[in-house]
């Protein structure tokens, strides 16, 4: 055989390493699709059993405002009515972005259409920095200062969804911020300029053309910020109460999924009924976060339709 | 196209690190403690001076709470599990298999926002206030405040403690939680109105303890019983201890812990007391 038909066929150095590359590039992946399907088993599993084993109504579950899962009522159905924690979940994730969305994107068209080089220089840091900070340290700042203040203003104890939605506003508007620069960015440069040419003003052609093309980009980093506030625990926690009471204004007392859940884990057993219903907290926590994720996709793909 | 190469180097170095470092304690003893957080200064600083001692025994205290120690217990995956609370007062825990040692005693008092100004309660006043009949301070001799309840989250031992003793079985006014005693001690020096319970140990000057029935919260009262609202601290073990396990705990009942660490922290030395409880809350006195 000559030298130059055996070297075509055996396999090169390259082939070698990227056969190798993409070997261990497959089992990182399917390491990391396995954590998730581990994760989403492990969470179902318990989450589930408060219905299955302990025999709890599913609508019960979600429709009951009695949250004290160590006693019963007087059916003998244990109290496990998760409402009060799924209404103030929801009520400081969407009162947060109502509240960061106009900010955000303010920040945003101020950095890519109305000063870009300024605003990129003191803007962009600072919400770089505020992604940065440690929740413990927003909530601290929640507890002392915020807290006080709501109390003075308002009365009563200071804590509520009032004081969360604060916290949650300030932690979520460097990521909306962020990625509503990057939506904004991503409208083309001849948008403005037909724009220009058809004599629109600069504020027209915000308004009309460079935010209406940017919408399913916003639309997906409102969806983000919310899907941040709703997953949040200790900052949330520090300041909301925790108290179990569906929440009569936006400062009495609430409790969030998250923070009932970091308050009772450490202090129930493993396959009790108080530890079970935690769990169906926790799977309530990650189908909405599956959900959020979705909607992601599906504004995406829709935006991604119109343009 | 090296860097796939180095990055899985590192990762074999690392776990032969991991594993070397955990050949190393092998070498020494090892002990893992884990639960209550009520009980974890005094474990950490016996566990502290033990490894001091005895070099190369090794006491590892972690927190997680009462339920966390139980839990871990039960499944044999520590040494020994912290609790405030007796085995049998949690639901899904086998107690039987368990082995309790009670090594101290912690009281817990009601704490008030300095600005109230009740210095006397009745046990039929604060079970009032935490069962929700009571709602203004007005009602007990106090200003025309609204009362605000801090609990400790459900299944924390204090709160477990306080309930039983204070509310007696009767079911508490759904209210505000709290993670930590710090956290707890921080709210109510601020809110107007506030009410919660602590050990005695966290009590400082931001906060007003009462009297209850005219008792004062003290070690000495919590000794013979005339406070009622105290909580034995178990270190429980599966089975009976052995080795590392049964040298600390002999360590922990030894004076040099039981007389010099414990007042220093706060906890009231078993020995001191004058009466026991049983799980029933049977008060008996100890002839000596």
């Amino acid at each position: 055989m000559d030298p130059i038909r055996q070297r075509l066929l055996k396999k090169s150095r390259q082939a070698k390493l990227e056969k190798r590359g993409r070997l261990i590039g497959l089992l990182c992946i399917s390491l990391i699709v396995l954590v998730v399907v581990a994760i989403f088993y492990f969470v179902a599993s318990r989450g589930l059993a408060t219905f299955y084993h302990d025999k709890v109504n599913l609508w019960d579950f979600l429709t009951k405002q009695v949250w004290n899962p160590g006693t019963k009522d007087s059916h003998g159905v244990p109290a496990v009515g998760a409402l009060p924690m799924i209404v103030g979940s929801f009520l400081v994730t969407i009162f947060a972005a109502l509240v960061a969305t106009p900010f955000a994107i303010g920040a945003a068209i101020f950095m890519t259409e109305i000063s870009p080089r300024r605003g990129m220089r003191i803007l962009k840091p600072v919400t770089e920095l505020l992604v940065g900070i440690p929740s413990v340290v927003y909530g601290f700042i929640g507890l002392t200062v915020v807290v006080p203040v709501i109390r003075r203003l308002f009365g009563g104890t200071g804590f509520g969804i009032l004081a969360g939605t604060c916290v949650l506003f300030v932690m979520i508007l460097p990521t909306v911020t962020s990625m509503s620069v990057d939506a904004l960015k991503a409208v083309p440069r001849y948008y403005r300029d037909a724009s220009a040419a058809l004599g629109a003003t600069r504020w027209q052609t915000i308004y009309k053309v460079v935010l209406r093309a940017a919408m399913p980009g916003l639309l997906t980093a409102i969806v983000f910020g919310m899907a941040r506030a709703f997953g949040e625990a200790l900052a949330v926690q520090m300041v909301i109460g925790n108290a179990a009471l569906m929440p009569h204004n936006l400062v009495s007392p609430a409790a969030t999924l998250t923070s009932v859940l970091t308050l009772g884990i450490g202090n129930t057993i493993m396959g009790s009924l108080e530890n079970n219903a935690l769990w169906s907290l926790a799977l309530i926590l990650l189908l909405m976060s599956l959900v959020f994720n979705l909607v992601i996709r599906w504004i995406g793909r829709k935006g991604a339709v119109k343009s | 196209m090296k860097k796939p190469f180095l990055l899985i180097a590192m990762l074999i170095a690392s776990i032969v690190g991991l594993t070397a470092c955990q050949n190393v304690s092998k070498q020494g003893e090892s002990i893992t403690i884990v639960g209550s957080s009520a009980l974890q200064p005094l474990v950490e600083a016996a566990g502290e001076q033990y490894s001091n001692n005895h070099l190369g025994k090794f006491v590892n205290v972690q927190g997680g709470g009462s339920g966390t120690g139980l839990s871990q217990i039960q499944e044999g995956a520590v040494a020994i599990g912290n609790s405030d609370v007796y085995a049998e007062e949690k639901s899904g825990i086998k107690a039987k298999e368990l082995v309790d040692h009670r090594v101290a005693v912690v009281g817990i008092t009601p704490v008030l926002n300095k600005k109230i100004g009740v210095r006397n309660l009745t046990m039929a006043q604060l079970k009032a206030i935490f069962t929700g009949e009571v709602t203004n301070w007005r009602e007990l001799g106090g200003p025309d405040l609204p009362i605000v309840i801090i609990n400790r989250a459900q299944g924390s031992g204090s709160r477990l403690t306080f309930e039983k003793w204070v509310l007696k079985g009767a079911q508490a006014k759904q209210a505000q939680e709290q993670e930590s005693t710090g956290m707890v001690r921080q709210i109510v020096a601020t809110t107007p109105g506030a009410i919660s319970y602590m050990a005695f140990s966290y009590v400082d000057k931001t906060v007003a303890s009462v009297k209850v029935n005219g008792v004062k919260p003290t070690d000495q009262n919590v000794t013979t019983n005339r406070w009622p609202i105290w909580s034995y601290e178990h270190m429980y073990t599966k089975g009976q201890p052995k080795g590392l396990t049964k040298q600390f705990l002999a360590y922990v009942y030894s004076s040099a812990v039981q007389d010099k660490v414990l007042p220093k922290l706060g906890y009231i030395p078993v020995a001191k007391m004058q009466v026991t409880r049983s799980l029933d809350g049977h008060v008996r006195a100890i002839t000596p």
